[in-house]
């Protein structure tokens, strides 16, 4: 188990608290009783590694995966996945899923009123790559409504999962887009109370990665926990 | 460079779009010289109510390469029940030496859940609980609730609940 990174406590109020009552699901399913402290062994530093045969051609692509394109405004999704010393973080598996443009997801539970799209399944993966880095293609997800509180509807988002180097690193987590009407009012979204970290699930607005003709480029890096166990000298 | 983590979101209700890929109960036996074990509960909530959209990531510590088939992805079923089987992982002593008794680290994802939980479950009865230097972290009262129990009808199979409230809410670690 050579070079097992390094892990530092969270730094508080940049990832939500369990309890947020303003998320109505949170107030039964969030544990009561204080976390014990765990001093990091063995079973947490290590995890799972994916090989890259596991993906297939077509999974990072959201509007390849039918016989037809899907619905909606096209989008090409990218970024990198580093530690919190900087560095890439190579071999990652993400995992991704979203409504389709209509803000419909193709799932029994999901009864809003609007349309499946048949050309669209809404899920992706890909591994990142030498430098970190991860590409999908797809539509912009709509927003949809839920039963929160009056009135609600999420913000448009797509939902990220990732494993990185050991179970301490592991994160869901959901990338929204830039100048949403509906972030100030999206519970979800708010339960984080450092701005900074907060405004860091936004994606930014990327010409480098718009195709000309083609589809609009948002940029979402993301940040692992963990580092490398001899950093750098400056 | 230097930057937080990036913040966790829930996983919300939909997640067997993106994860269900990888759903893994079991795998075949790699060595079929060793025990292997299936643990089948159910996730409840605070009115003890079964969780019918949960997702649980189970994990056997070792080296991370191949470490895939010693991972388990399970989601809970319509009375938030599930269930998985793997080899009995092994007792481990460290050069620190902090003592390991047979254990799964299980993270728990939920709509609900704005940030994973992570537990562990161990098997009651065995010998090396006792000297385990996670489980003696935890209060004497609150030890069972990480201790899964044998199924008098079937080998090898073992009962544990996730209760996340209440008073025998089940153990989840700070890490």
């Amino acid at each position: 188990m050579a070079n097992l990174p390094v892990f530092e406590k969270i730094k508080a109020g940049t990832q939500p608290e369990y309890l947020h009552p303003a998320y109505r699901s949170s107030v039964k399913r969030a544990p009561t009783q204080a976390l014990i402290l765990l001093a990091h062994t063995l079973s947490e530093r290590s995890g799972p590694v994916f090989a890259q045969n596991a993906i297939g051609a077509h999974d990072h692509d959201l509007t390849a995966q039918h016989a037809g394109p899907p619905l909606g405004e096209r989008i090409v999704v990218g970024g990198k996945i580093l530690d919190e010393g900087g560095r890439p973080v190579r071999g990652a598996l993400i995992e991704v899923w979203q409504a389709n443009a209509a803000g419909r997801y193709l799932h029994k539970m999901d009864q809003h009123h609007a349309p499946l799209d048949p050309n669209f399944t809404g899920c992706g993966r890909t591994i990142t790559d030498s430098e970190g880095r991860y590409k999908f293609i797809s539509v912009k997800p709509g927003a949809y409504p839920w039963g929160n509180h009056d009135n609600a509807w999420r913000p448009a988002h797509i939902h990220f999962s990732i494993f990185g180097d050991g179970l301490l690193s592991r994160l869901v987590t959901q990338m929204y887009f830039p100048g949403d009407p509906l972030l100030p009012f999206d519970p979800i979204y708010n339960c984080i109370s450092d701005e900074r970290a907060k405004q860091r699930l936004v994606s930014m607005f990327d010409w480098q990665n718009t195709t000309p003709g083609f589809a609009l480029g948002f940029r979402f890096n993301i940040v692992l926990r963990g580092r490398e166990a001899t950093p750098m000298e400056k | 460079m230097n930057d937080v983590p990036t913040a966790s979101q829930t996983v919300g209700p939909f997640f067997s779009i993106g994860l269900s890929h990888l759903w893994v109960r079991k795998t075949a036996p790699s060595d079929a010289t060793r025990e292997h074990v299936t643990i089948r509960g159910r996730v409840l909530d605070g009115d003890g109510v079964g969780v019918p959209d949960a997702i649980l990531e189970i994990w056997q510590r070792g080296e991370n390469e191949g470490g895939a088939s010693r991972f388990r992805r399970v989601a809970t079923g319509e009375h938030g029940e599930f269930e998985f089987s793997a080899t009995k992982p092994a007792m481990a002593r460290e050069a620190d030496g902090s003592v390991h008794a047979p254990h799964f680290v299980v993270t728990v994802f939920m709509r609900g859940l704005l940030r994973h939980l992570v537990s562990r479950v161990y098997i009651a009865g065995e010998a090396a609980n006792a000297d385990d230097t996670v489980l003696n972290l935890v209060p004497e009262a609150r030890r069972e609730t990480l201790l899964a129990t044998p199924n008098e009808t079937r080998d090898s199979e073992f009962v544990w609940d996730i209760r996340l409230q209440g008073a025998a809410e089940t153990v989840f670690f700070e890490t």
